[in-house]
């Protein structure tokens, strides 16, 4: 299992957002919205260092929006959010520059996350000096340390993104993420949109970084197998509320709730025993 | 397999570029897919899975083009139809699906007139009878509520309806064989799980053959009576579904298969190796073995490798000449 | 397990799959780009030189050959004073091309800076550029021109003043709805959770992605512009005769457009050359775009 579970990093409680669709000329005049569609509803979790947090859910579930709170890249309605004790939500300016330092975000697209003008090697040293990191002064060897990290060749500094595989420019984004020296890691699907055969290399690399740095990472995914190779514990979301939370092995061995019945009984089993019998079953129960 | 095959293709070659130095994506492809049979074209990016698929139906648009090969379905050469052959080819023989249902359905045109305008300038039905048939269709592909859905937007349906809606007009003239190129890929997990579902229970009805091209294992294994596995450009493996799993022959396809996360993995310290590098991109042609750089078994002779299939058992092909996980004695056929 | 694994050994082979195609820089550019691009630079050149390489002065007289045609000796022909037209038209060019670069250019980085910001603040802030852009777009642009050179006095002032005045606006527009897209993009979420300040978000991350339709759309925008300075210049607003300018010598060649057509039409195709060659630049920028 993890390491010794020590008291939590981050903290996110009764955390609540709401998108409001002003559909009528009423709505939108007096910004009263009638029917809000909650994405996220009363989510509380937390994150200890050292640990791999798994977020799972369908899409609609919320994870996205939740992980995108936790860093205030979108503003929650209600709740709290703590991180080694500071209050993120009531963080203004400097205070909140400083936290979002401490929680870095690894985003879905390896194709979007990059400014596709800049080389990777001034991304990632644009960052370090940003927030002054000790070693930002000497660019090239900043550069070339946080490349090495992610096992990237220092080479590939000078490169623009449309230069890389998306294996590499994932990469590129953890070491730009890492160069700030974050204490929680949000990885946003980060996986998702990698060949099998070089996603397993970036899990490797997310362990590496629980296990060699410490950082608490939250780690959003659908894809429940994913989660099940990485992932300490695992919180499930359904439409915008958490509906189980617990271990990895237990939750998928010995599910609780309903919905997570129903998510691990519709993955695909790569083994053709197991699809086959689920396919018979599945045709019995054609559905909407 | 008796009889000929529905769809034969053999050293199908797509390029891009220009013509005295072109990149091919795909480069020198052959599968078969037989009447009734689910076939699965399983690769990662930049294999030519995609491409091959779409030059069934010569979906290929400049820049690409189909450089060389055959494409033979019921024995008929596509690549040599002319252009009122290939639209009835198209119309009625096969059927496509793609990825994302969203962008291939008008968004300004309700679902129901869609199919009831496929309906009738592909199989010149009446507007009435068309109409009818368009809700029959709706509900044959297990839509609930049919009559209130065909009245639907594309933007109001999810996914998942939308997708289905997709196979209602693709199948809409009973083809022989359904193109499906990465389905489920944008669908949820349990939508996933019913669309699969719903082309067994269409193959069972119908007798359709379908080929499905996918990057999941997941999904291969859920539907897929065979498998192709494509790697930069070539087809590097084909087996039954089962012997894939059991006893695969090429290394990548092995690799492959061991990068793949796998549920019973909760609660262990699981460490895949994955395959070092990335998968090629376009490339010029390379020589020898395209996937000798990231493989682990890799020899210099690889270096003269031809990447054709060589048959190590009845159903059985691979291009790998080494066969390193070849058992010494010479059996063929897999324990089940 | 270590981190110095075996993956320092995926390095040879990444790299030795080939880097993927270069597509910028002056090769990578497609065809009409190219096309294009020589014929406004050739232009340039001819316009620039045009003192040295004009076959005879602006105002020079020639009485052997007034109003003659086409020939050897005056590419051109000359007009009714035995003007050479080949060589007004040179100068002409240098000052209107001069002009239209000024007037084009000055304007779009001011523009794209305030329409990104606009976009990027969105709220009060927004509100009010845009209701300004708006007005400006709205205001007509050639009576905004003629009342200010009713102010400076007719000449190349006029425009030159002028034209920044409104021209800005439109580059504004089409910035501010580049970055209400732009912003959503990953990389510039990411410049919000690495914690960089708005500034540098805006100037160094998004702006340089702002550029590129700008200058797409400049390229319209400079053969606009130089029909308007030509159009001024044809009613007798612009450079004041004998200084020649593209607009002034077709008025002039007007009343003998039967007679003598190539003092009015040879300068006028001058101008629809122009406008090919920069329409050209632009599509085949914004194709490049859109592969």
């Amino acid at each position: 299992m993890s390491a010794a579970a020590t008291e939590p990093l981050l903290v996110v409680e009764g955390v609540r957002k709401e998108f409001g669709l002003r559909r009528t000329l009423g709505e939108r005049l007096t910004r009263v919205v009638a029917e809000p569609h909650v994405a996220v509803d009363d989510v509380s979790l937390s994150v200890a260092r050292g640990e791999i947090l798994g977020l799972a859910g369908g899409s609609g579930s919320g994870k996205t929006t939740l992980a995108r709170c936790v860093i205030r890249l979108v503003e929650p309605d209600a709740g709290r959010i703590v991180l080694a004790g500071e209050d993120v939500l009531a963080a203004e300016g400097k205070d909140l520059r400083d936290l979002r330092r401490r929680m870095q975000m690894i985003f879905q697209d390896p194709y979007a996350s990059l400014n596709p003008r800049m080389a990777v090697g001034t991304a990632i040293l644009e960052a370090g000096r940003v927030h002054r990191r000790p070693g930002s002064e000497d660019g090239d060897a900043f550069v070339r340390a946080e490349l090495e990290r992610v096992h990237l060749s220092a080479r590939l500094a000078e490169r623009h993104p449309r230069e890389l595989s998306g294996g590499q420019r994932q990469r590129v984004a953890i070491a730009r993420a890492l160069a700030v020296g974050p204490e929680v890691l949000i990885a946003d699907e980060a996986v998702s949109a990698l060949d099998v055969s070089v996603q397993a290399q970036l899990l490797n690399l997310f362990a590496d970084l629980r296990d060699e740095l410490g950082v608490a990472i939250l780690f959003v995914a659908h894809q429940l197998a994913v989660i099940a190779e990485i992932c300490d514990r695992v919180a499930v979301m359904s439409q915008g509320r958490l509906v189980e939370i617990g271990a990895t092995a237990t939750v998928f061995n010995d599910p609780q709730d309903d919905y997570t019945k129903a998510l691990l009984a519709a993955h695909p089993h790569a083994h053709v025993a197991g699809a086959a019998a689920k396919a018979s079953g599945l045709v019995d129960n054609a559905g909407a | 397999m008796s009889g000929e095959p529905l769809l034969a293709i053999d050293g199908l070659r797509v390029e891009f570029g220009p013509a005295d130095a072109p990149l091919a994506a795909v480069k020198g492809v052959g599968l078969e897919v037989g009447a009734g049979e689910i076939v699965g074209l399983i690769g990662e990016s930049g294999s030519g899975k995609s491409l091959t698929c779409r030059s069934v139906m010569r979906l290929i648009h400049p820049p690409g083009r189909i450089a060389a090969g055959s494409i033979a379905f019921e024995g008929r050469d596509v690549l040599a139809m002319s252009a009122k052959e290939l639209r009835d080819f198209r119309a009625h023989e096969a059927g496509m699906i793609y990825q994302d249902p969203f962008s291939s359905l008008n968004p300004v045109f309700r679902v129901g007139e869609q199919i009831v305008e496929t309906l009738r300038s592909n199989l010149g039905m009446g507007k009435d009878e068309a109409r009818k048939h368009a809700v029959e269709l709706l509900d044959g592909v297990g839509i609930p509520d049919p009559e209130r859905r065909a009245l639907s937007y594309p933007h109001e349906l999810s996914g998942g309806m939308r997708q289905r809606v997709m196979i209602a007009l693709a199948t809409a003239s009973r083809p022989r064989l359904l193109l499906a190129d990465e389905p489920t890929t944008a669908l949820d997990v349990t939508t996933q799980a019913q669309i699969l579902a719903l082309l067994q229970r269409l193959r069972a009805e119908r007798g359709m053959a379908v080929l499905i091209v996918s990057h999941d294992f997941g999904v291969i294994a859920q539907v897929c009576d065979r498998v192709a596995v494509m790697y930069g450009g070539h087809v590097v493996e084909t087996a039954p579904i089962g012997t894939i799993y059991e006893q695969a022959e090429h290394p990548y396809t092995r690799a492959l298969m061991e990068s793949v996360p796998e549920l019973e993995s909760a609660g262990k310290r699981v460490r895949r190796p994955g395959i070092p590098g990335s998968p090629p991109e376009l490339t010029e042609d390379l020589e020898g073995c395209v996937f000798a750089p990231r493989c682990a078994y890799a020899r210099p002779s690889c270096k003269d490798v031809s990447m054709a299939l060589e048959p190590v058992a009845p159903d059985h092909r691979t291009a790998c000449p080494v066969r390193p996980f070849a058992r010494t004695a010479a059996t063929t056929g897999a324990p089940a | 397990m270590s981190t110095v694994e075996a993956f320092t050994t995926p390095e040879p082979a990444e790299l030795a799959v080939p880097r993927r195609r270069r597509m910028s820089g002056l090769r990578g550019q497609p065809l009409p780009v190219k096309i294009g691009g020589a014929i406004l630079a050739l232009m340039a050149l001819l316009a620039l030189l045009a003192p040295v390489i004009a076959p005879y002065g602006q105002n020079e007289l020639d009485f052997n050959n007034l109003l003659s045609g086409p020939s050897l000796t005056h590419f051109f022909g000359t007009d009714e004073s035995g003007r050479d037209i080949f060589s007004r038209t040179l100068y002409a060019l240098r000052v209107d091309l001069a002009i239209v670069v000024f007037v084009t250019y000055i304007p779009l980085p001011i523009g794209v800076l305030v329409g990104a910001i606009a976009g990027y603040f969105g709220g009060w802030v927004d509100a009010v550029i845009s209701r300004v852009t708006d007005v400006m777009i709205a205001f007509p642009f050639f009576v905004l021109v003629i009342a200010v050179i009713a102010i400076v006095g007719p000449g190349v002032k006029g425009m030159l003043i002028g034209v920044p005045i409104a021209a800005w606006a439109l580059y504004a527009r089409l910035a501010r709805s580049e970055m209400l897209v732009l912003r959503e993009q990953q990389f510039m979420l990411a410049t919000t959770a690495l914690g960089y300040s708005r500034r540098r978000a805006i100037f160094r991350h998004a702006v340089p992605n702002l550029l590129r339709s700008a200058l797409i759309y400049s390229t319209i925008d400079m053969v606009v512009n130089l029909l308007l300075l030509a159009s001024l210049a044809y009613l007798g607003l612009g450079a004041q005769p004998p200084n020649a300018e593209l607009g002034s010598i077709i008025n002039e060649g007007q009343s003998s457009l039967l007679s003598a057509w190539w003092v009015a039409t040879l300068p006028g195709l001058v101008i629809v050359l122009f406008g090919i060659a920069a329409g050209l630049v632009g599509d085949g920028l914004s194709d490049g775009r859109r592969r």
